[in-house]
């Protein structure tokens, strides 16, 4: 008989069952070595690209908090920022800084990181750059309700954020019921396209809710609902920073509990099942996190337009790894956030004080038709989902 | 469930020699002898199993024992069943009824994780995330291995490094996926699963997309895999051929049953041919390893003396 290529294989049997013993536990054998310190370099450039990354977003971020506290219609220099923020500032000094502008940046920061996350998730999840909670209507949802509660129930501010809240729970409980689709066969389940469609679908319905109410209302109230649905870190208070804290502190360790099951998932739903990682269960671990992140950060500022769709793509191409790139992606919103609202205040002119809301639009409309425009030439984000199409 | 460390005399005294003549033959694989690891065997069975999707049942009733240390290919038309099966074994179906058994146990009651370290399987259309480079795509298949407060560690890494070598993909290991051919994107899935370190691995059609070098790379390499580590494999394969060279055990399915079993041999015949595909084909054997050779015979082209006589075929008419 011919002898076939695996009897000459090219390592040497007995060494081949060496370093098998070699495996999980015990120290790293001495061939395979080398190979893998060519893995552990190249993961360590990775993180070393990534770890850059979050620093010059850290720092840009500083100097966007550093000029929202100090410039204004009462500008503080740096030295006297720094004596106020250490608690040595004059009584004006104080109230100023400490009681108008921190409130408004920390606010800004928090909601910008739980808009982020909350795109990159879903995002993610759904295998598609358009699935973002502002895209898919959850923003939307908790819109509507925030609009319903005010124009027509009269509800406060308290009472809207929690309308908003519930608003995104109930519009992402209806889109993945719509989505579902029971396979008796094996586990039911979601598709992404799915998800993302009916998600549209829903965004122009409760679109259409708001616009009826709007029309509806009092040219007063309709004013005051428009200033929420463009969404604004303005009049920010340190409760409801308290709260998005608080959430945000339930949320993050989940996020980053669930991270590795994410990257799994990111492999196809087959693959993931095979890597342990059941993936209808998981995907709606994911999203639920996903949503209650949008829900939190929409009930306290409105629908920032634009944040979720945005962050975590631009967080990727900054940081190239094709890692998840979570940390930038939340530094991003930040960023966004903060910067929206600087350029809202301060940088228009004519002097004209709008909603973060409007600059965030502002970035992401031609962010959106440059995705388009770029996506077709090579960006996998259009053949994944033809992928996900077929299957 | 993970490896225990048995090592047994015999296997102490690494792998007996690959270049044995009865490589093909059914007595190749003494299971023992054939684990240079260690590793515990894990069987796989099916008992009763029907799988179907929306109801609508594709296999029936189908009793199935995968041979343990084997390679096992299963062949049939399309839609006869056997990706189906193959989910239904890599539990990514859920049995309409009966049940597929690892160690005698329910796959549906034991833990996914703790599956995915004896049992892997490799989808036709795995997806990649864009930008990954395939030394952190292949650092994936370590998930089942890692936990919350156990990330990667050296030994992942050694582990990680050897699947590169033997898929030939370690110089790859810092390019970026998209980049890569076909078939070095197929050697890289195959080092993922192989970086998963399951005792069984399920493959769905390795090969397909593949030119035939490509075929001929990706068959080796997993018999490699076979016959050194003793991996159990069982993968779907198109081209019969193929799957004859490379089979210790043969499946032949159609409308979701297995209408033959065993080594190519005496499984890939005229009869089962003509039963599993509807098609007329002379059967010779294959003048590289002697395992069956499949020529079909299609309407314009009668078929040689002998095998008219074989078929009792009248030529075209």
């Amino acid at each position: 008989m011919t002898p076939r290529s695996p009897h000459t294989a090219p390592a040497a049997p007995a060494d081949l069952a060496e370093r098998r013993r070699s495996s999980p536990g015990s120290p790293v054998h001495q061939g395979a070595s080398a190979e893998a310190a060519i893995l552990g370099a190249a993961r360590g450039a990775r993180r070393r690209t990534e770890r850059r990354v979050v620093i010059v977003l850290a720092a840009a971020l500083l100097v966007v908090a550093a000029l929202s506290l100090s410039v204004g219609s009462y500008s503080l220099s740096v030295p006297d920022l720094l004596r106020t923020l250490a608690g040595q500032g004059t009584g004006a000094e104080n109230f100023i800084v400490l009681t108008l502008r921190l409130p408004r940046v920390v606010l800004a920061l928090l909601t910008g990181i739980a808009f982020a996350l909350s795109g990159a998730l879903f995002q993610t999840v759904l295998r598609n750059p358009l699935a973002s909670p502002d895209i898919v209507g959850v923003t939307g949802g908790a819109s509507a309700a925030a609009v319903l509660g005010m124009l027509v129930l009269g509800f406060g501010s308290l009472a809207t954020a929690f309308a908003a809240f519930g608003g995104a729970i109930l519009v992402a409980t209806v889109i993945y019921l719509l989505a579902w689709r029971g396979r008796s066969g094996g586990a039911g389940g979601i598709a992404g396209y799915r998800f993302v469609l009916i998600g549209v679908g829903v965004a122009f319905m409760v679109q259409g809710l708001i616009g009826y109410l709007l029309t509806r209302a009092q040219l007063r109230d309709a004013q005051d609902a428009l200033t929420w649905l463009v969404g604004s870190v303005s009049g920010a208070a340190w409760p409801e920073i308290a709260v998005v804290a608080v959430g945000l502190a339930v949320l993050l360790p989940i996020v980053w509990m669930l991270a590795p099951r994410l990257r799994a998932l990111q492999l196809g739903d087959d693959l993931a099942t095979s890597l342990g990682v059941g993936a209808e269960r998981n995907r709606l671990g994911l999203l639920i996190v996903a949503v209650a992140l949008a829900a939190l950060a929409t009930a306290m500022v409105g629908p920032l337009a634009f944040v979720a769709f945005v962050s975590a793509p631009i967080a990727r191409r900054l940081a190239g790894t094709g890692g998840l790139s979570l940390v930038p992606a939340a530094l991003v919103g930040a960023l966004i956030v903060s910067a929206a609202d600087f350029a809202a205040q301060h940088l228009l002119p004519g002097g004209l004080q709008l909603p973060a809301g409007v600059v965030t639009g502002a970035i992401g409309a031609p962010y959106l038709l440059w995705l388009l425009a770029t996506g077709a030439a090579g960006g996998s984000g259009s053949a994944r989902d033809s992928t996900e199409g077929i299957r | 469930m993970t490896h225990p460390e048995q090592h047994t005399p015999e296997e102490q005294t690494a792998v007996p020699a690959l270049s044995g003549p009865a490589l093909s033959g059914p007595a190749a694989t003494d299971p023992a002898a054939t684990d240079p690891a260690g590793h515990a065997h894990h069987e796989l069975r099916a008992v009763g199993l029907g799988l179907g999707y929306d109801g609508v049942p594709i296999v029936t009733d189908l009793d199935l024992e995968i041979a343990v240390g084997r390679l096992t290919v299963i062949v049939g038309a399309n839609a006869s069943g056997k990706s189906t099966l193959l989910r239904g074994l890599a539990r990514l179906l859920t049995p309409q009824s009966g049940v597929v058994l690892l160690d005698g146990t329910d796959i549906a009651k034991i833990p996914g994780k703790r599956i995915a370290t004896v049992l892997g399987l490799l989808p036709q259309q795995p997806l990649a995330p864009e930008g990954i480079t395939v030394g952190e795509l292949v650092g994936r298949g370590r998930h089942p291995h890692q936990g919350w407060f156990r990330g990667t560690t050296a030994a992942d890494d050694a582990i990680v490094a050897d699947a590169l070598v033997r898929t030939g993909t370690l110089d790859l290991a810092g390019r970026r996926l998209e980049e890569l051919s076909g078939g070095q994107r197929q050697r890289v899935w195959i080092a993922m699963a192989l970086a998963q370190d399951t005792d069984i691995l399920l493959l769905d059609e390795p090969t397909s997309f593949l030119d035939v070098a490509h075929q001929i790379e990706v068959l080796d390499l997993l018999l490699e895999l076979n016959r050194t580590r003793g991996t159990t494999i069982v993968m779907v394969l198109h081209d019969l051929n193929l799957a004859a060279r490379y089979a210790d055990e043969m499946l032949v399915m159609r409308a979701g049953q297995i209408i033959a079993a065993g080594p190519p041999a005496q499984t890939l015949t005229v009869e089962t041919v003509r039963s599993a595909f509807g098609l007329d084909a002379l059967v010779i054997p294959d003048p590289v390893c002697g395992s069956p050779l499949v020529v079909p015979i299609g309407r314009f082209h009668p078929a040689p003396t002998p095998a008219s006589a074989i078929l009792g075929k009248a030529n075209l008419s």
